[in-house]
């Protein structure tokens, strides 16, 4: 049975789905801690693993690569939506061409 | 010994035997394809600068590229009248020992006339390929590994690229030549990246070439962050890039050289992608095939290519080995891709053997096994316009054998 998320580092505020995730799914991590998934959460993104506030640094791999721009709960997917980075601004395929 | 490779008669080695046809301006490359597709050859390959300005840059590699080990020959198509200096050249490949020919549209006559010239140059370049045939051991020792990821997603950080870092130790602790390289994906990554070099100078080179890729990046308006990677699961430039820099494994990096220069040594370099000076002419590598068409000109055999969503591309000259992390990829693509790191989230393999797995197919393609891109026939290639100082020798501080 594939695990539902990984915990990269142990400094890390973050896991990572190693496969898709569903609303409401109780995931038990190392240690005891449980998480419930605040939503479904697709293979190879994030889901918080505490509560995260606004301007937290979002951290993985022990390194932060970004900082939140809403807060988040424990079990919620972290992404576009709730974080940015610190470096340069991130395009998807809504924010390029004609329709800006 | 990994394999019987093909000796050149300027000392170098190659897995491949290729005939090159390269177009010197996107105006003979019509002539140039028909001239491959008509060869109907899969060691003919189509290479080629579109552009008609000009380009030291475009000249240095691809006199690299027509010099590659894997390259046992070359046809160059020219218009005429544009301005790739096709002398210079044809010049630096027959220097080389290798077989070159030139046909030049206009002298021809026409399209048709260069088409059936260029197809007697090739039974001619062939024919003398075969009589300057020459195999040879080919040991760990004479491998030159490139390294580059495409396509990435959430998977590609945690299972594809550590499998491919590790792989990296194995072929450096064999005595290989490694390099990694989107230097643009790597911000974020500069200070434990300067930390493993091996001097002081090339530590201010690694942290260098990385500033210049933020500087050079910021100007262009984006990062090297695609839709795709935020559909996989990667929020920020600074994630993706701490995903990329572990395919560079752990061993001590030996120096920072830039495109069209063959690391003078073996053991793990960084190659600077990010042109020097003012942005001049757009984003540095356009798609992942001009970054595959760079590891070349640095002399790589082959490439290594991690992807999580899925790329397909193969290159022309040199095998790549595509490595996907992503378990869902490999079952959707399966036809397309070498290895499946995504295994790894099962708990049906580790990191060590996936990366033994790797280094396995790195021998076997060596040996002249074939990929799964150059099966299905993928030869891309694309070469643009930049501009790059030379490095300066404190960049590459060991400079031993001729290779």
């Amino acid at each position: 049975m594939t695990p539902a998320v990984i915990l990269l580092h142990p400094a890390d505020n973050v896991v990572v789905c190693c496969r898709t995730v569903r609303m409401g799914e109780r995931i038990l991590l190392e240690g005891g801690v449980e998480l419930i998934a605040r939503g479904d959460i697709e293979i190879g993104h994030k889901m918080a693993r505490v509560a995260l506030a606004t301007f937290a640094k979002v951290i993985k791999y022990g390194a932060p690569i970004g900082s939140m721009t809403q807060s988040a709960d424990a079990g919620e997917w972290v992404h576009l939506h709730n974080m940015k980075s610190d470096y340069i601004g991130a395009h998807t395929r809504s924010t390029s061409g004609e329709g800006e | 010994m990994i394999a019987n490779g093909y000796l050149r008669a300027d000392g170098r080695k190659g897995i491949r035997d290729v005939l090159a046809v390269g177009y010197l301006v996107e105006c003979a490359h019509h002539v140039a394809r028909r001239i491959v597709e008509m060869a109907d050859d899969t060691e003919v390959q189509l290479v080629g600068f579109p552009g008609c300005y000009p380009n030291d840059y475009a000249l240095r590699m691809m006199k690299a590229l027509s010099t590659h080990p894997n390259v046992g020959g070359v046809i160059l198509l020219s218009l005429g009248c544009e301005g790739f200096n096709r002398e210079e050249l044809a010049r630096h490949i027959s220097q080389s020992g290798r077989a070159v020919e030139t046909v030049v549209i206009q002298h021809a006559g026409g399209t048709r006339s260069a088409i059936s010239e260029g197809l007697a140059a090739v039974g001619r370049v062939k024919a003398q390929m075969k009589r300057s045939l020459v195999k040879a051991p080919f040991d760990f020792s004479d491998l030159i590994v490139g390294t580059i990821c495409g396509g990435s997603d959430g998977t590609s950080g945690i299972t594809a690229n550590p499998a491919v870092g590790r792989a990296f130790d194995r072929l450096v602790d064999l005595g290989a030549t490694c390099i990694f390289e989107e230097t643009g994906e790597m911000i974020g990554c500069e200070g434990p990246m300067g930390d493993r070099a091996i001097t002081a100078d090339v530590a201010v080179a690694i942290r260098g070439s990385i500033e210049k890729a933020d500087k050079y990046y910021r100007a262009m308006g984006y990062g090297s962050f695609a839709p795709g990677n935020a559909e996989g699961g990667l929020s920020s430039q600074e994630e993706k890039s701490a995903g990329a820099y572990i395919k560079s494994g752990h061993r001590p990096i030996s120096g920072v050289i830039k495109p069209a220069e063959v690391p003078s040594a073996h053991g793990l370099y960084l190659l600077d992608v990010v042109p020097d000076g003012a942005p001049k002419f757009g984003f540095p590598n356009i798609s992942d095939n001009a970054e595959i068409v760079e590891l070349m000109a640095c002399g790589a055999h082959l490439t290594l290519f991690t992807t999580g969503r899925g790329s397909v591309v193969g290159s022309a000259i040199a095998p790549v080995i595509k490595i996907t992390g992503n378990p869902e990829t490999f079952r959707k693509m399966a036809e397309d891709m070498d290895v499946n790191a995504g295994r790894i989230f099962g708990g049906e393999a580790d990191l060590d053997e996936v990366a033994e797995e790797i280094v396995a197919l790195v021998k076997a393609t060596a040996a002249g096994a074939r990929t799964k891109s150059e099966e299905l026939g993928h030869q891309e290639f694309i070469l643009t316009y930049k501009s790059f100082d030379q490095a300066g020798p404190a960049c590459l501080p060991r400079t031993a054998a001729h290779r």
